[in-house]
């Protein structure tokens, strides 16, 4: 069984002399039974959507069943390449590629929720955009999303990814701290940075609220996938730079989850609070929903 | 503690934007057109909660008409739906309602067949793309979908069930849940009975051939396979 806790994973990683990405694939081959191949396979067809996800509005104008939002990805993308950026190319395409899966999954297109569809944006574009710089192989790919996904695994045991349950730190945070764990780890890092990343990831969104503007996974979240793609790759650099963080990852999960219970549940995905109250947000909302 | 496979956290493959009010609407539509079973041609979906507020929004009427037409959650086609049902000449109807004290996200299906037949069915879409279905024609059932199931509907003797655990016994298929209701003692009763494995044509066709069995069901899981 998965273990419980980030410090028995450091152990256990430790004493197999392994990776965080191996020891992942090692419980899910024992858990559900099927040969190392087949996990593999999966993970490997789910990658391809991601691809699909993190390209496609960056090549055509997407807009969202609503028309809230749409577009920014191809926005993004052009102004990249463009040479004008004030961060560089690889952040604004990491950034066209996050925004690029939010527009795809608001418009009704495949995506891969990661972990939900409301943060469907950062995990692909981290791990594309570390993995083009990188020169990563496929297989490198895959083995950072196991990466991410065993880092998941430990947020979902003691807190939750649910938004509606923890708000958007739960979602976009999580997202975001699973893929900065796993490119720690494509990057060569050991799986005690790993953890180390998405500690200072979650830290640094702790408190983020859920409050979508009509209901619609579209304002703010799809910017939000941008915010947590940026943080996540800006945090790998930091964590191998060797900068550590004071509180351990098993802490810093604690405390989301606790900061997540004591939310009012009008941040927690009602719609009730914060941004979706704005004026402009119920004005939106009301045209959206006209009869 | 619960336990996790990778690909709850990295997972579902879905059609966006949300997993309970997309993925989920199409999974509780798909069941609900196999235990319909027939040439379906016209359904009237009854939204509440959530679904009946925003349901537009969210393409959770197309999702359910998706569902309807046996296309499963990741298929690229959900978004054009409504528009292969109207070629399809089935008839869909959208009607926010109040269903009373059921989970926020929940649909009754009245699905009417090319035969006049009329099937109801009712459940919810309880989060990630997980559902339950809870009522069929009135009757009180419980399952998720996630294994193979057979739903019964069958006069309320005894031995009708040994009889259907024989025959899956018979064919090495373990049966993970069953679940028997009925309106009293020796009327018709429904079970719903879920299984490991896959029920194989030779324990369907056996199943069947029961005399006391008026009509059955066998609904496949949706599984997500490669792409």
């Amino acid at each position: 069984m998965f273990v419980s806790t980030g410090k028995e994973l450091l152990e256990i990683c430790k004493e197999k002399n392994i990776p965080i990405w191996e020891y992942t694939i090692r419980e899910e081959i024992e858990a559900v039974e099927v040969p190392r191949e087949k996990v593999i396979e999966r993970m490997k067809s789910t990658l391809h959507v991601m691809m699909n996800s993190s390209t496609y509005a960056q090549d055509n104008i997407v807009k969202s069943v609503s028309g809230l939002i749409g577009g920014d990805a191809y926005k993004i993308r052009k102004y990249a390449e463009s040479g004008k950026t004030l961060t560089g190319e690889f952040m604004n395409k990491a950034m066209a590629r996050a925004i690029s899966s939010s527009e795809v999954n608001a418009a009704m297109g495949r995506i891969v929720a990661c972990p939900t569809a409301g943060s469907c944006g950062i995990l692909p574009a981290v791990i594309i955009s570390a993995g083009e710089k990188l020169n990563s192989s496929e297989d490198q790919l895959i083995q950072g999303l196991f990466t991410a996904a065993g880092v998941g695994i430990l947020i979902a045991k003691n807190a939750t990814l649910a938004g509606a349950e923890g708000g958007c730190q739960a979602e976009c945070g999580s997202a975001a701290a699973m893929a900065s764990a796993a490119v720690v780890e494509m990057m060569g890092g050991t799986p005690e940075q790993a953890l180390t990343a998405a500690a200072i990831v979650i830290k640094n969104i702790l408190g983020l609220v859920c409050d979508p503007v009509a209901g619609l996974v579209e304002v703010p979240c799809a910017k939000r996938n941008i915010a947590g793609t940026v943080s996540a790759l800006t945090t790998a650099d930091l964590v191998m730079s060797g900068v550590y963080s004071k509180i351990p990852f098993d802490e810093v999960v604690w405390a989301m989850y606790k900061v997540g219970r004591q939310m009012p549940a009008e941040l927690r995905e009602t719609s009730q609070g914060g941004i979706a109250i704005t004026p402009t947000a119920l004005k939106l909302k009301k045209e959206i929903f006209k009869e | 503690m619960r336990n996790y496979s990778v690909f709850d956290i990295i997972g579902p493959i879905m059609i966006g934007p949300s997993s309970s009010h997309t993925a989920g609407a199409a999974r509780l539509a798909k069941v609900a057109a196999a235990i319909s079973g027939g040439k379906i041609v016209r359904v009237e979906f009854h939204l509440h909660g959530s679904f009946a507020e925003t349901y537009r929004g969210h393409g959770t009427d197309k999702a359910l008409v998706a569902g309807i037409l046996n296309m499963d959650p990741w298929d690229e086609n959900l978004k054009n739906s409504i528009k292969i049902a109207n070629e399809r000449g089935i008839g869909v109807t959208f009607i926010p309602t109040d269903l009373g004290e059921v989970h926020p996200n929940t649909v009754k299906f009245i699905i009417t067949k090319d035969d006049g037949n009329v099937t109801q069915v009712s459940g919810s879409s309880i989060g990630g793309g997980n559902i339950f279905i809870f009522d069929i024609d009135g009757q009180e059932v419980e399952f998720t979908g996630e294994r193979p199931t057979i739903l019964t509907k069958h006069q309320d003797l005894p031995g009708v069930i040994s009889k259907i655990s024989s025959i899956l016994y018979q064919e090495n298929i373990n049966i993970a849940n069953m679940r028997v209701y009925r309106k009293g003692k020796g009327k018709m009763a429904t079970m719903a009975l879920e299984t490991d494995t896959q029920v194989t044509e030779e324990a369907m066709g056996k199943i069947k051939n029961i005399k006391e069995i008026e009509n059955v069901k066998f609904i496949n899981p949706i599984v997500e396979g490669v792409i």
